[in-house]
C-alpha cells in the first residue's frame, strides 16, 4: 500500500483529477478521481455504489460541464430515475439538456446461444456511440459484472474486459466500475486486476444494531490519499463524506464576548459572558437546570439577531419549546422567524458517526452562531467514552472553526464527585459550569458553580440560583462567616441577621441619646455656675468700687488736713 | 487452418444427421434475420457465410436477412440489445432469439433458431 498520511491530503504533482462534486470525498482525495483514468468502486450490496456514482455524473455534468454516459446492466433508465429522484436528481431533465446519457445494457442467458467466436464489439459501439453523442467525458459502467452471468465464455468475457479499460483510457473519460465485492475479495469476479488506478471501497456495518456506511480508499495510483474509513452519509441531498482528520488545530480565537442571557452569570464570567466561537460544557446531575441555561443562550442568540441550533437528544422541538415558556421563555417567535432551527433525533437513530456528518450537513447549510447540544451524555448509548470522545473533539474543533460558540449538557451521575465523572470530556471544552443541588433542611436548592474558563477571570464562588417563570434568577450570596446559605437557611440566616442589625441599630440610639441627656445636664451645669459666678462677679466689683471710693475720700481727707497743717512734705 | 476445420465439422454435422426433429418453429413460414456485424472482421464475414448457407438450406424462400453494420449505424446496437459481435438476431418468428459467435457450430445455431429442438 502506498504512503500513509494522517490528516488532510494533497494532490501529487502532474496527476490531474477530476473533482467529483461530492460533498468531502473531493476532500480525501486530494481533489477528486483520477482524470481520463477508470476508477473501481466495489462494496456489498446496498452500501450505495450506484449512488455514488451517478452522483459523480450527475455533479460532473450541473458543477464542471462534464456531460456523463451511465451504462447501466441492471437497472434501466426508468427504474434508475426513479430511485435517485429522491436525492433531488432530475435525469430525464439532463437527458433533454444531453449532459447525461443513460443507456440500459441487458443480457439474458437463456435468449442467448453461443455459436463459436465473437467479441464484444457491438458494447464498444454502443459506448462509443453514446460518448460521442453529448461528448461525454464521465462514464459509469454499473454494474459490468453482471455480464459474467449473461455470457458464457469468460475467457472472452474477461479478454474483452481488459480491452474495454484500456479502451476508456485511451478514449480519456473519467469511468466510474462499480464492482460487488464477496467472497472476502474486493470484487466478485476479480476485476481489481484490470482497473488499478484507484479502488474505492464502501462499506455498510452494523456494530450494536447501528448500521454505519464508511468508505475507505484501499488505493490510488499516483496520489495521496486519505488511508482511514470515512463514514458517509445518503440524504435527501445526495452523498456526503465524513473527512475525520481534516480539522486541524488552528482555528482562530475571537476576543469578543457574548452574553450567556443570564445577566448574573455573565457577572460571574469576567462581567462579560464568555467568548466567541469557545465551548461550554454545563453538566449536573438530573433536573439541576441544565436545559433552562441552555435555552437561556438560544434566546439571548436569537435576540441577538443570530442563528441557532438547537441539538435535541433527548427532547422533541414542541417539547424544548413548551418547556421553554414555562420559564418565560418563547422560542416559537425565533423558530418562525428562522433564527432557530431544532434537530431532534434520538441518539441511537444512527451510530456516532452519522451524528457528526448530520450535524456537519445541518452548520454547513444554516451557518448558525451558536449550536446547543442538549444532552451530549446520552450519547454513550452508541458508543464508548473514548469515541464519544473523538467524536466530540471534531465536532467542537468543526465548529471552532468556525468561530461558532458551542454549549454542551451533561448528564452527571450523582454518585461520586462530580468533577471526576466528566474529566474525559471537559478537557476539551473552554468553560465549565457546574450545577448541582444540595440537599440541606428538607429542601433541595440549586447551586451554580464555574469550574473553569479559559482565558478570563471568573467568579470562583458557588452560587445558588433559581428558576423562576422568568428564568434563572441568581440569588445575592449570603456573605457569612465561614459558611454559604441556601434556601431556607440562607432565608433564616438573613432574618436572623436583620434582627441582629435592629438590635444594633436600637443600642446605638440609646447610647446617642444618652450622650445627648449627658450633653444637657453638662449645659444646665455649666449656666449654673455661670449664673453664680455673675452674681458673685457683681457683688466683688461693688465693693471694689466702694472701697476706692473711700479710699479717694480718705486722701482727699488727707490733703485737707496737710493743707490746713500747711506741711512741707507737699512740695516735693 | 482452424476456420476451415470448423466449416468442415459444419458441413458434416448438417449432412449427418439430416433427419432432425422438427420443432413449432420450424413449421413458421415468415423468418425475419437481422445479422449485427462491425466492419469487415474475419469473424463477421465468416457468420455472414456460415448464415447463409445454413438458411439456403433450412428456411429456402422464406426468410429474409438484414446485415446491419453497427461501424455505419452504432445507434441501431441499442435497440435489439447488442453486445456481442457477431450476433444473429431472430426477429420472426418470436420470441426473439439470440445467436452470437460466428455461427460455426452449426447445430447449435439451428437449437439457437428453434428449428430443431435442443438435443
Amino acid at each position: 500500500m502506498a504512503r500513509k498520511k494522517i490528516g488532510m491530503v494533497f494532490p501529487g504533482p502532474g496527476l490531474k483529477k477530476a473533482a467529483t462534486g461530492i460533498q468531502g470525498l473531493d476532500e480525501i482525495t486530494g481533489g477528486g478521481l483520477p482524470q481520463g483514468r477508470p476508477t473501481l468502486i466495489c462494496g456489498s450490496a446496498g452500501c450505495g455504489k450506484t449512488l455514488l456514482a451517478m452522483e459523480f455524473l450527475v455533479r460532473g455534468s450541473q458543477q464542471y460541464n462534464e456531460p456523463g454516459v451511465f451504462v447501466a446492466f441492471e437497472e434501466n433508465a426508468e427504474e434508475l430515475a426513479k430511485n435517485v429522484a429522491s436525492l433531488g436528481f432530475d435525469l430525464a431533465d439532463l437527458a433533454r439538456k444531453k449532459k447525461l446519457l443513460v443507456d440500459y445494457v441487458y443480457i439474458e442467458r437463456s435468449e442467448i446461444q453461443e455459436t463459436g467466436e465473437y467479441d464484444l464489439e457491438g458494447l464498444f459501439i454502443r459506448l462509443d456511440h453514446a460518448i460521442r453523442s453529448i461528448g461525454a467525458k464521465r462514464v459509469v459502467l454499473d454494474t459490468i459484472e453482471s455480464l459474467f452471468s449473461g455470457l458464457p465464455n469468460e475467457n472472452i468475457l474477461r479478454a474483452e474486459l481488459r480491452r474495454l479499460f484500456r479502451w476508456l483510457k485511451d478514449k480519456g473519460v473519467t469511468a466510474i466500475i462499480t464492482a460487488e465485492s464477496g467472497d472476502g475479495k474486493l470484487t466478485r469476479h476479480g476485476l481489481e486486476e484490470y482497473v488499478a488506478d484507484c479502488v474505492i471501497m464502501l462499506d455498510h456495518r452494523v456494530t450494536g444494531q447501528i448500521s454505519t456506511r464508511r468508505m475507505r480508499i484501499v488505493k490510488y495510483r499516483g496520489s495521496v490519499h486519505g488511508t482511514n474509513e470515512y463514514p458517509f452519509l445518503i440524504d435527501e441531498s445526495g452523498i456526503t463524506v465524513m473527512p475525520i482528520t481534516s480539522v486541524n488545530l488552528d482555528h482562530p480565537a475571537s476576543t469578543e464576548r457574548i452574553s450567556t442571557g443570564v445577566p448574573r452569570l455573565d457577572i460571574m464570567l469576567g462581567g462579560k459572558g464568555f467568548y466567541r466561537g469557545s465551548s461550554m460544557l454545563v453538566s449536573g446531575t438530573a433536573g439541576t437546570g441544565k436545559t433552562s441555561v441552555a435555552l437561556h443562550l438560544a434566546e439571548a442568540t436569537c435576540r441577538r439577531g443570530e442563528k441557532c441550533l438547537f441539538l435535541a437528544s433527548e427532547e422533541s422541538k414542541n417539547q424544548v419549546i413548551r418547556n421553554g415558556r414555562s420559564i418565560g421563555i418563547d422560542l416559537e417567535k425565533w423558530v418562525k422567524k428562522g433564527l432557530l432551527r431544532f434537530h431532534s433525533s434520538r441518539p441511537t437513530f444512527y451510530g456516532l458517526e452519522m451524528h457528526l456528518v448530520s450535524i456537519h450537513k445541518i452548520v454547513n447549510e444554516m451557518s448558525p452562531k451558536v449550536v446547543i447540544f442538549d444532552p451530549i451524555s446520552n450519547l454513550t448509548a452508541i458508543g464508548s467514552t473514548a469515541e464519544i470522545q473523538n467524536m466530540l473533539m471534531r465536532l467542537l474543533d468543526f465548529l471552532k472553526s468556525r468561530g461558532t460558540t458551542s454549549l454542551c449538557t451533561s448528564l452527571t451521575h450523582g454518585s461520586g464527585p462530580i468533577e471526576m465523572t466528566e474529566v474525559w470530556i471537559s478537557s476539551i471544552m473552554d468553560t465549565w459550569l457546574l450545577l448541582r443541588d444540595n440537599e440541606y433542611g428538607g429542601e433541595r436548592t440549586r447551586m451554580m458553580y464555574i469550574l473553569k474558563s479559559r482565558g478570563m477571570a471568573h467568579s470562583n464562588q458557588v452560587r445558588e440560583f433559581i428558576i423562576t417563570d422568568k428564568g434563572i434568577d441568581l440569588v445575592n450570596v449570603y456573605v457569612g462567616a465561614g459558611t454559604v446559605y441556601t434556601g431556607v437557611a440562607r432565608v433564616v440566616q438573613e432574618l436572623k441577621e436583620h434582627a441582629e442589625a435592629i438590635a444594633r441599630a436600637q443600642e446605638s440610639e440609646r447610647l446617642k441619646k444618652e450622650l445627648d441627656r449627658n450633653r444637657r445636664i453638662m449645659e444646665a451645669k455649666i449656666m449654673e455656675l455661670r449664673a453664680e459666678f455673675d452674681s458673685k462677679e457683681e457683688g466683688l466689683k461693688n465693693e471694689i468700687l466702694l472701697r476706692e471710693a473711700k479710699e479717694k475720700v480718705v486722701a482727699a481727707d488727707r490733703g485737707i488736713i496737710a493743707k490746713a497743717r500747711k506741711a512741707e512734705g507737699l512740695r516735693s | 487452418m482452424k476456420k476451415k476445420a470448423s466449416i468442415k465439422r459444419a458441413k458434416k454435422s448438417a449432412t449427418k444427421k439430416k433427419p432432425f426433429k422438427k420443432s413449432t418453429a420450424a413449421s413458421s413460414d415468415v423468418w425475419n434475420l437481422r445479422l449485427y456485424v462491425a466492419g469487415q472482421t474475419p469473424k463477421s464475414v465468416m457468420a455472414l457465410t456460415n448464415l447463409k448457407k445454413l438458411c439456403e438450406e433450412h428456411l429456402k424462400g422464406k426468410y429474409t436477412l438484414d446485415v446491419i453494420d453497427l461501424l455505419q449505424k452504432p445507434q441501431l446496437a441499442k435497440g435489439d440489445q447488442i453486445l456481442a459481435i457477431p450476433t444473429l438476431v431472430r426477429k420472426l418468428p418470436v420470441p426473439i432469439r439470440k445467436i452470437i459467435g460466428d455461427l460455426s457450430n452449426t447445430e447449435r445455431v439451428l437449437v439457437g433458431l428453434d428449428l430443431i429442438a435442443s438435443p
